[in-house]
């Protein structure tokens, strides 16, 4: 991988950001390996958790050498969301996982590619996967919902869950509004009109609980997790830990 | 498991790139259209090996009976007149 | 009548096997060729979906991002694998969901090799080196297999699995050649998964049930035996440029024979994994069975909202494209290739060499075969 480039700081907390959510997405993801619930599917989520290891590994490797970032920081070091953290659940968590990040991650991406900046290269490569990761989960969300009883019941469940994560997507990464000039208001503006257009086709109700609080807004980007985030990690960084200065 | 979790065969064309025709890859499982679609691009072009896609529900298909083989294809074995090699032409004639 | 048609049919099949030409779905074959294709295709599935699990047990801990970025992409190529065979064996006549039920209820097996634990990282490695070098062994003769849906879609595997084996030896050299803990954790994959690849070649031939027929009917081209000596002939070499040594301490070159001898394959144990009591046959088949039936409520709500929405109905009369706006297709029947064919005719205009040279020949065996054994 090439070294780390020499960006601003607020760049590189903006790279950190962005990489870490696709980081330990892809990991989230990688979970489902052999546990799908059917194996067309098996081959789709890889795609995806492929997908974002690629664009993890690019946006580390601008920050410093990716495998000391991804193993050797501590839990307070991670500036991931704490919606891509959260624990798969059943397959109605995941998808609405999916569709609540790859959609912010469409219109973000889509606005730095279109905007000259530090990430406008990433972004043009990137948003071509994103969107299909988007698709992917709008075509889920809609026969989750609109499927049987179930899992309409399940799903219904999963976008309420996973409700509370979803403010903290918008709080502004300083690094891109001072470079790409981005529009957070606009972006969250965007992504609920979009997620309300796909709940609706679902047959799903939008959720009216909060969607920030004192303790979920910005928490993430700033490094504070969750409680399964600290096992994710246990098990991610285990083996490399264990062994000093090993190449592998 | 029930019955409806049976999801129907889809048969997956795949355009390997422009000028060339759609061939068949093979098959795969789906609920429906949209979904066939979307499976199939992630199974049969995991490593780029398409620009477009096909997918047709297989029971919509349909085939000519192997045990016609003679009758079907065989007349159009002795017909050597419909190949350019069937005629002679003089020597140095070019361009033709 | 109908006897002499029988014998007609047989007469024929038995040529067109001869002749080394390909049998295809619609063709005339007797049921015992089918049930046996049937019963090795679905074998060779559940090995590769039942092969995810070894695998995919340590993609949460791959000690680096690149280690992990080609593991999820073989387990995933893995399922793919699957999904390519399931096909092929519902080519004739048995669906995915049966095969599946067979495998959950035991009454069809997979490789016994997935039935051994992965107890380390140097164990992926070992698996792709050795394992997947059997496979692959198994594997590239079966391009030629008489039956044409079974060969095509090896033909797709062995291309695709070059890459499995080759990553695997890297990893294991890199390990080998790493600190002294990495080497012996290396030595250590090596020492445990070296009989069991032998294994998977099956019993001897003096001992192997179907493989005579098999090879009648070139659905089988090489016998066990032959294979497995193929196999340690190749990886002695490999081992050496590893540093790495293969536990077997009668392994030594016979220039008369000029392959080398190897010690004797514990068959007692073989037999007791393929009874069950390997070590993970339990774990192996409850994942599976599990992920099968959480699923479950998954696939009846696509079930559903397909039939609610009904655009299975809607498709069968108009075939959707991706890009190239839309097809139109109609018509009923099963077997897809013949139609593709018909498909290709009715495209005026389209350069017809390059159709041909996509549909008929297979110049793709031999780069695969080619690649596979690079």
């Amino acid at each position: 991988m090439t070294g780390p480039t020499t960006d601003a700081p607020a760049v590189t907390a903006a790279a950190l950001a962005l990489g870490d959510d696709a980081l330990v997405l892809s990991h989230r993801l990688g979970e489902w390996a052999g546990h799908a619930p059917v194996l067309e599917e098996e081959v789709a989520l890889a795609n995806i958790a492929l997908d974002l290891l690629g664009q993890a590994r690019i946006l580390l490797s601008r920050v410093g050498d990716e495998d000391e970032l991804a193993y050797l920081r501590e839990e307070r070091a991670f500036r991931n969301l704490q919606l891509v953290e959260q624990p798969g659940g059943d397959f109605a968590h995941t998808i609405a996982r999916q569709l609540y990040f790859s959609t912010y991650q469409a219109f973000l991406y889509a606005e730095l590619a279109r905007t000259e900046g530090p990430f406008t290269a990433l972004a043009t490569k990137a948003v071509k996967e994103v969107d299909y990761h988007r698709d992917h989960a709008e075509q889920w969300t809609l026969r989750l919902g609109d499927g049987t009883v179930e899992s309409h019941t399940r799903m219904q469940r999963a976008v309420d869950a996973l409700w509370r994560y979803t403010g903290e997507m918008f709080q502004p990464i300083d690094g891109l509004t001072a470079t790409h000039g981005t529009d957070w208001a606009a972006l969250q503006a965007s992504w609920d009109e979009s997620i309300g257009e796909t709940l609706r086709g679902a047959t799903l109700t939008l959720p009216e609980t909060p969607r920030s609080g004192a303790w979920t807004a910005g928490a993430g980007r700033q490094g504070l997790h969750t409680e399964p985030f600290g096992r994710m990690l246990a098990e991610m960084q285990h083996l490399h830990r264990s062994h000093p200065g090993a190449s592998w | 498991m029930t019955e409806s979790t049976d999801w129907p065969l889809w048969e997956v064309f795949v355009r390997s790139r422009r000028g060339l025709s759609h061939t068949h890859a093979g098959s795969l499982h789906a609920p429906d259209a949209e979904m066939a679609l979307r499976n199939g691009r992630d199974l049969y072009t995991r490593r780029n090996e398409g620009v477009s896609l096909w997918v047709v529900p297989s029971a919509a298909i349909t085939a000519s009976s192997p045990d016609e083989k003679d009758s079907f294809f065989e007349p159009a074995g002795d017909k050597p007149y419909r190949h350019p090699t069937f005629y002679d032409i003089p020597e140095g004639v070019k361009h033709l | 009548m109908t006897s002499v048609t029988a014998q007609d049919r047989t007469t024929a099949f038995d040529a067109a096997v001869a002749a080394d030409e390909r049998i295809e779905p619609r063709d005339w074959m007797p049921d015992a060729y089918r049930a046996t294709l049937v019963r090795q295709i679905a074998q060779h599935a559940h090995s590769e979906i039942i092969g995810m699990q070894p695998e995919a047990n340590w993609i949460s801990r791959a000690p680096s991002l690149r280690r992990k970025a080609i593991l999820i992409a073989k387990v995933q190529d893995e399922a793919g694998h699957g999904l390519y065979l399931y096909g092929a064996a519902e080519t004739l006549g048995t669906g995915r969901d049966e095969l599946l039920d067979k495998l959950h209820s035991g009454r069809q097996k997979y490789s016994s090799i997935f039935n051994y634990p992965t107890l380390t990282w140097a164990d992926v490695g070992a698996i792709g080196w050795l394992v997947d070098g059997a496979a692959i062994t198994n594997q590239v003769p079966l391009c030629r297999c008489s039956y044409g849906p079974y060969a095509r879609a090896m033909v797709r595997i062995c291309k695709e699995e070059s890459f499995h084996q080759r990553q695997g030896y890297e990893s294991l050299l890199t390990l080998s050649r790493g600190t002294p803990a990495q080497h012996e954790m290396a030595q250590d994959a090596v020492n445990r998964w070296w009989w069991p690849s032998l294994m998977m070649f099956g019993p001897p031939d003096d001992e192997s049930a179907h493989s005579a027929q098999s090879m009648a009917w070139k659905i089988k081209r090489h016998s066990n035996d032959e294979l497995r000596q193929r196999f340690v002939d190749i990886c002695v070499p490999q081992a050496e440029t590893l540093g790495l040594t293969l536990p077997d301490p009668e392994l030594k070159w016979n220039e008369d024979r000029r392959h080398y001898d190897f010690g004797p394959i514990d068959w007692q144990e073989f037999h007791e994994v393929l009874k069950g009591n390997g070590p993970c046959n339990e774990q192996r088949i409850t994942q599976r069975r599990r992920a099968h039936d959480e699923g479950a409520w998954v696939r009846e709500a696509a079930a559903a909202y397909a039939a609610k929405h009904d655009t299975a109905r809607q498709t069968a009369q108009t075939a959707q494209t991706a890009q190239t706006g839309q097809a139109t297709q109609t018509g009923q029947g099963t077997q897809a290739e013949q139609a593709a064919r018909a498909e290709q005719s009715r495209q005026a205009g389209q350069p017809g060499q390059a159709v041909q040279a996509g549909l008929t020949s297979r110049p793709a065996q031999t780069t695969a075969a080619g690649e596979a054994t690079a």
